[in-house]
Parts: structure tokens; sequence; C-alpha cells
């Protein structure tokens, strides 16, 4: 027998409380991106330098990030730094957590990518007298940043629905995590996850849709 | 000058260049024909050092190309190449494509090499193509907007790289067109070509690569009239 019934006032009244904390998991997702593929690029060209130590780091880097579940990440870096010490905040163990999670499928996502740079256009670039720098700065970078472009707003979707597993971690001010409170204080599950996962379909639309304009802008040819 | 003495060239195994010299003076057009797999073009990325050799040397007036103290950048300034895959940078315009290097390199003001640009791509016939993209041109127009970004650079030598074998043949005769131009400009070239009738219009020699090592040599109507040597001949029989 259904015999729910729906409070949606209630939990409309959080509703401001619960964009303070989207606000808190887009900036989270955002700051994670930027650190993501920075090391991303990082761990790109430590795998193609001739450095066995700096190929083994990040093969295993990636390998650990894309193969196990990124809940256990943001857990093992909680707790497990815990037990032996070292305390981090809930939300620096989050950001780590999604950072390494980012950087592992960036790193994938920027090899495949290098690969579609032809050898050519480096070589076609060096012939002018351009240095290597010069060439990956102006001709391949430039290329490459397409070619990963739907990849990179893909996980910057996913990063935004990973912040998340915040919660489990004792994080309370990001949208899941407000919302949690609401929960516990009212027992108004369904309203307030509804309006939780309503909050985080906008945010991916919005990504997306931004990452469209963008792309229009960006790339001309 | 170009100077390439005694070179030898492997990848892995296989040995390509077995020992090649050769000496083009200033002024001079040379071509290089031959079967594929004679070593002939990887003779020309040699020549600017996009590939390393294994012994033996090439100077570009008096520079040793393959020497530890030389300026490899410096050093491809003076000397422009073409390739068989014209190599447009697909996410600049044409325009842009021509500026870009002497911005970057030569360091240009912005209105300097956008002039230079102008005049060169006007030189080979794109002077209305300037805010186009390379994927919008054929084939034959980007390979000469390869070669007006070569020049560009005001290069002394011009290396091409069997710049229209990947043409179509209705294509082929734009390309040609523009490197008789060059030719007769006085530019200093070396053209590794399968066009063996333009060869034979512009070249001052001719050298017949065979097996990694200069086969013959001489002039087009020695070569090309009047080959010497039965493989020569059996190639030029081959290919018409």
């Amino acid at each position: 027998m259904f015999d729910y019934n729906f409070h949606w006032r209630a939990a409309f009244k959080a509703l401001p409380d619960m964009l303070d904390g989207a606000w808190v998991t887009f900036e989270t997702a955002a700051l994670s991106m930027i650190l993501g593929v920075t090391i991303a690029l990082f761990l790109v060209f430590m795998r193609q330098g001739k450095n066995r130590l700096f190929r083994g780091f990040a093969a295993t880097w990636i390998s650990i990030a894309r193969n196990t579940p990124s809940l256990f990440q943001v857990y093992i870096l909680y707790f497990g730094l815990g037990s032996f010490g070292l305390h981090i905040s809930s939300w620096a163990a989050l950001l780590a957590g999604i950072t390494i999670n980012n950087a592992g499928y960036l790193a994938e996502n920027f090899r495949g990518g290098l690969k579609a740079v032809p050898d050519t256009q480096l070589r076609a670039a060096r012939s002018l007298g351009m240095s290597a720098p010069q060439a990956y700065r102006l001709i391949v970078i430039p290329q490459l940043l397409r070619i990963v472009f739907y990849p990179l707003t893909n996980q910057m979707v996913w990063a935004v629905l990973m912040t998340s597993m915040g919660v489990i971690v004792g994080l309370n001010n990001d949208l899941t995590g407000v919302t949690q409170d609401y929960n516990v204080k009212t027992f108004r599950t369904f309203e307030f996850f509804a309006i939780a996962a309503v909050l985080y379909y906008l945010i991916a639309k919005l990504i997306v849709a931004v990452a469209r304009l963008l792309s229009w802008r960006l790339f001309r040819y | 000058m170009i100077e390439i003495d005694n070179v030898h060239k492997s990848f892995g195994e296989l040995e390509v260049i077995k020992g090649v010299s050769l000496q083009v003076n200033k002024g001079e057009v040379v071509s290089i024909i031959g079967g594929s797999g004679s070593g002939k073009s990887t003779l020309l990325m040699c020549i600017n050092g996009l590939e390393s050799i294994k012994s033996g040397s090439i100077r570009v007036d008096g520079t040793e190309v393959h020497a530890r103290g030389t300026d490899i950048n410096k050093l491809r300034q003076r000397i422009g190449i073409v390739f068989q895959q014209w190599n447009a940078f697909p996410h600049l315009t044409v325009l842009e494509n021509v500026m870009l290097a002497p911005r970057t390199v030569l360091g240009k003001s912005k209105a300097e090499a956008e002039a230079l640009a102008v005049k060169q791509l006007t030189h080979v016939g794109l002077g209305d193509k300037l805010k186009v993209f390379p994927g919008k041109l054929s084939g034959g127009q980007q390979q000469r907007m390869a070669i007006a970004r070569a020049l560009a650079m005001s290069p002394d030598y011009m290396l091409f790289d069997e710049a229209t074998s990947a043409l179509d043949p209705q294509l082929v005769g734009e390309v040609l067109d523009t490197m008789r131009m060059l030719a007769e400009d006085g530019m200093t070239m070396i053209l590794v070509t399968h066009e063996i009738r333009f060869a034979r219009d512009v070249s001052d020699r001719v050298a017949f690569f065979r097996n990694g090592l200069v086969h013959e040599i001489g002039t087009p109507d020695q070569v090309i009239g009047h080959p010497q040597r039965p493989e020569t001949a059996d190639f030029l029989r081959s290919i018409n």
C-alpha cells in the first residue's frame, strides 16, 4: 500500500542551502579538473620518457586510478591515511580522490589524443625552424585540445557526480552533504534527494552546454 | 653549397643509404629520381636534420648539419622543405599557416609577417584564400600553401620530397608550375620526384638512386636522355 505523503514545501525551503552546496560541489569538481589535467600532462610525458622510474610511476598511477572503485580511493585517502596518523579533512580527501581519478583517465585520453596528431605535423613545424617546445605549444597541443575536448567535458561531468562521495567521509557542505543533513533531520528522503538529483542534472547539463559554446569559439576549423 | 660526403643511414638493421656523396652548388637545381626504397627521400630528411645519419657528413654552407654543436633550428631557417603529404597546419588559416614561423622563429612583427605571407601566397596564386582553413582547399592548393610557408622563411635552399606524388593528376600541373617558377628565380633546389619530364626540364643535374647509392648522375640529357647504365634505363622505361 502506497501511503507516503509528499512534503515538497519543507524541501523547497532548504533550496538556498542546497544551492550553496551545489556551488561547493561545482568548485570542488572544477578544482579537481584543473589539478587533474595538470597531473595528467605530467603523467603522459613521464610515461613516454626514458626514465624507467617515472615510466613505472605513471603507469601504476594510471592503472590504479582506472581499475579500482573511486569510492575506495576516497575512502583509503581519508581513513587509510588516518590510521597512519595522517589526518586530512574530508574535503581534501575527496578532492585528492577525484583528482587522482581524473588524472588517470585524462592521461589515457591525452595519450590517445597525442597519437591522433600525426608525427608529420611535428616534423613540418620543426622543419620551419621551430624548437621542440614551440612546435608542441603552437602546433601539437592546439590540435590535441580539440581531440580531447569532449572526453574532457565528460570527465568534468563525471567529477561533479563523483563529489557526491564526499558524504561517506563526512563532508557536509557540498550538495550531497547538505541534502543528507536535511534528510537525517526530516526523513524526507525522497523530496530532498529528488531535488538534489535535479540540481546535479542541471549542473551537468550546464557544463555540457558551456563546453559546446566554448568549442564553437575555440575550434574554427 | 650543400656537400654530402659518404653518408650512411640505417633504420635499425636496414641500411637505406650506403655511402652517398653529392654536391649541390648555389643556384643549382638537382633532381633525384629512383625507385621507392632507394633512400632518396631519407637523404632529403637528413639534409635538414629531420633524420640522423650513421656516418659521413652533410655540410650546408660549411656548417656540419649533424654536429653536436650545430644550432639545428637556426640551420633549418635557411632550408625550406616541402613534403609529399603537404602537412598544412589544420587549426590555422592559410594566412596564419604562412605567418607562424616568421613570427615565432624569426621574431618578425605581426604586420611584417602578414605582409610577407600575403606576398608569398599571392605569388603561388592563393591571394584570395587567406582566411580559409586548409581543410577547405584542394590538395594542390594545400601544397602551394606549403611552398609559400617554406618560402616565407626566405630560405637559401628548397627541398622537395615528392611534392606532387600525393596529388590528383589534374592538380599536379599547378604545383609543378610553382616549382618551375622558383627554379627560374634562381632558387637552389633539390627535388625528389617521379615527374621525369619535369625533372628533365628544370634540372641542372639529375641523380639516379638505386639501393641507397647514387647509381648515375649527370645532366638531364645524359641521365634521362641517354642513360649509361642498364638499371637507369630500366627504371626510366618502367615508370613511363
